[in-house]
C-alpha cells in the first residue's frame, strides 16, 4: 500500500511538472469552427432542457445531464 | 381505496423539476463560461403523448444582460397532465392535473470566472419544490480548459389529494463537476459528474405494488421506499466539426445509486446547416437500467420485505430514442430591436421495452401476463428572438 502510495504520489508530480510545460496548442484564432453554434453542447436551452425533463421523469437515472463543461475559450 | 392515482413516475418526475429548471437557468450558463449568456427569449411549445399520457404546455424562457459584468433571467413553465396510464387505470381513476414552475437566475462575469445562482419554485395541488442552485466555473489554460464546480438544495413538501392532513417533507443535495477540453480545432470535450443525495419521503403516496392472494389472484398494497437514496453519474460527451459545416456528437453517461440501479445511455447525433438559414438535426439515443432492489412486478405475499416497488421507472428496461428536428433563422440581418430569429421544430420518437413490468390489463394468470411495452413522442415547436 505505502508503495502504490509512492508510486502515485510520483505520478502526480511528473504530471504537474509536465503541466506546466504545455502551451495551448490550439491557439485563440483557431477557434473558428469551435465557436459555429452548431459546435454548442446546449444549442437551444429552452429545447433541450425539456427533453432532459422528459427523460428523467421515466428513467431512474439523474444528474450529469449536459451543459455542465464550458465554452470553447473563443471570446 | 384511493380515490385518485398518480401517473407513472410522479416521483422522479417531481425530483426531475429542479434538475428541469437548473438545466434551463444554471448548466447552460456554464456551457458558455467566460462569458456571459447571450441575450435571448424563446417561447416554446411542448407536447408529450404515449401510454395514455398526454402532457402539453409552454415554456417562456428570457434572458437579459446588464451592464458588462451581469445578466438576468426568468423561466415559466407549464405541464398541463391528462393521465390514463396504466399505473393509474390499474389502480384508481384517470385524472387531470397542471403545475407551474417558475425561476429566476442571476450571473455574475469577472474576468475568466462566471459565478451563477438560481432559485426555482414548482406548485401543483399536491406538491410543491422549492430550490436554490449555486456554480461558478473558470477558464483555465489559455481559455482550452474549463473548470466548473456546482451545488444545489432543495426542499420538496409532498401532499396527498383528499388527505389534508398528509404532509411530508424531502430534502436534497446536488454536488456537481464540470470539465470540458477544447481537444483539437475540431473537436471538444466534456465530462460531468454529479452526485446527488435524498433525504424524506421519497415514494409516490399514491403508488401501489401488487402481491398474491393465491396462485390465480393478487391485490394491491401501499409501496414503501427507503428515506434515503444517493446516486452518482459521470458523463462523457464530444462534439466533432466535420471537414464541411456539420457537427457529429455522442455522448455517453454511466449512472447507479444506493437503491441498486445501475443505468447507462449512450446517444449520437448529427447536425447539417443547409443555405445559411436552414438547420437539420438527427440523433439516436438508446438507455437501459436494471431494477432496484426492492422492485418487484409481483410479491409472493403481503408485506413480503421491508421495501416495495413496483413503479415501472425501477424496473429493468430498455428505450431507443430516434429524434429529428429543423430550424429555419429569420431576420438575420436585424429587424427592428431583434438581431435576429429562428422557427424550430422537432420530434422524437421513444420507444420502451420493460423487462419485469407486466401488463395487468391484458388479464391472464398473474405473474404471466404479457410484459408492458410503450412507444411515445415528444414534439416541440418554439420561436427564439436574439436583441
Amino acid at each position: 500500500m505505502r508503495k502504490l502510495s509512492v508510486i502515485v504520489c510520483l505520478a502526480f508530480a511528473l504530471i504537474i511538472s509536465g503541466c506546466s510545460n504545455i502551451e495551448p496548442w490550439v491557439k485563440p484564432y483557431e477557434r473558428d469552427r469551435l465557436a459555429d453554434p452548431i459546435m454548442s453542447f446546449n444549442r437551444d436551452p429552452v429545447s433541450s432542457s425539456y427533453l432532459h425533463h422528459v427523460y428523467q421523469a421515466r428513467e431512474a437515472a439523474r444528474g450529469a445531464e449536459g451543459g455542465q463543461g464550458g465554452g470553447c475559450g473563443c471570446n | 381505496m384511493l380515490k385518485v392515482a398518480r401517473v407513472a413516475a410522479v416521483v422522479v418526475t417531481r425530483y426531475s423539476k429542479r434538475l428541469f429548471i437548473l438545466g434551463i437557468l444554471l448548466l447552460n450558463n456554464l456551457c458558455h463560461a467566460a462569458i456571459l449568456p447571450e441575450d435571448r427569449a424563446d417561447a416554446l411549445y411542448h407536447s408529450y403523448e404515449g401510454g395514455g399520457v398526454e402532457i402539453t404546455g409552454p415554456s417562456i424562457l428570457v434572458r437579459k444582460q446588464i451592464g458588462d459584468s451581469f445578466s438576468v433571467g426568468g423561466n415559466y413553465y407549464v405541464d398541463s397532465v391528462t393521465s390514463a396510464s396504466i399505473d393509474v387505470v390499474t389502480t384508481a381513476s384517470p385524472y387531470t392535473e397542471e403545475r407551474t414552475e417558475n425561476s429566476i437566475s442571476l450571473d455574475y462575469l469577472r474576468d475568466k470566472v462566471t459565478m451563477s445562482m438560481a432559485y426555482a419554485n414548482s406548485e401543483e395541488n399536491d406538491f410543491h419544490a422549492r430550490s436554490l442552485h449555486l456554480s461558478v466555473s473558470q477558464e483555465v489554460f489559455g481559455g482550452m480548459t474549463t473548470v466548473s464546480l456546482g451545488y444545489s438544495r432543495g426542499w420538496d413538501e409532498v401532499g396527498k389529494r383528499g388527505d389534508a392532513a398528509f404532509s411530508k417533507d424531502v430534502d436534497r443535495h446536488h454536488y456537481r463537476l464540470g470539465l470540458s477540453q477544447v481537444l483539437t480545432k475540431d473537436l471538444i470535450m466534456e465530462v460531468a459528474a454529479e452526485t446527488i443525495t435524498d433525504e424524506g419521503f421519497l415514494n409516490n403516496p399514491y403508488r401501489r405494488v401488487r402481491y398474491l392472494t393465491s396462485a390465480t389472484t393478487f391485490d394491491y398494497q401501499d409501496e414503501v421506499y427507503p428515506n434515503t437514496r444517493t446516486s452518482n453519474a459521470v458523463a462523457v460527451r464530444g462534439k466533432y466539426y466535420l471537414p464541411y459545416r456539420a457537427a457529429l456528437h455522442g455522448e455517453y453517461r454511466w449512472f447507479n445509486d444506493t437503491w441498486g440501479i445501475t443505468a447507462q445511455n449512450v446517444e449520437i447525433g448529427y447536425t447539417h446547416p443547409f443555405k445559411d438559414k436552414w438547420t437539420f438535426d438527427f440523433k439516436v439515443r438508446a438507455y437501459q437500467q436494471n431494477e432496484a432492489d426492492f422492485y418487484s412486478d409481483l410479491f409472493p405475499f403481503q408485506s413480503a420485505q421491508n421495501f416495495l416497488a413496483r413503479d415501472k421507472e425501477l424496473s429493468s428496461f430498455s428505450s431507443i430514442t430516434i429524434g429529428a428536428g429543423v430550424s429555419y433563422e429569420f431576420a438575420n440581418g436585424g429587424w427592428g430591436f431583434i438581431d435576429k430569429g429562428s422557427i424550430n421544430f422537432s420530434i422524437d420518437h421513444i420507444e420502451f421495452e420493460y423487462d419485469n413490468f407486466r401488463n395487468v390489463l391484458a388479464g391472464g394468470t398473474p405473474g404471466a401476463e404479457p410484459l408492458y411495452t410503450l412507444e411515445a413522442d415528444v414534439v416541440q415547436f418554439f420561436i427564439s428572438l436574439w436583441y
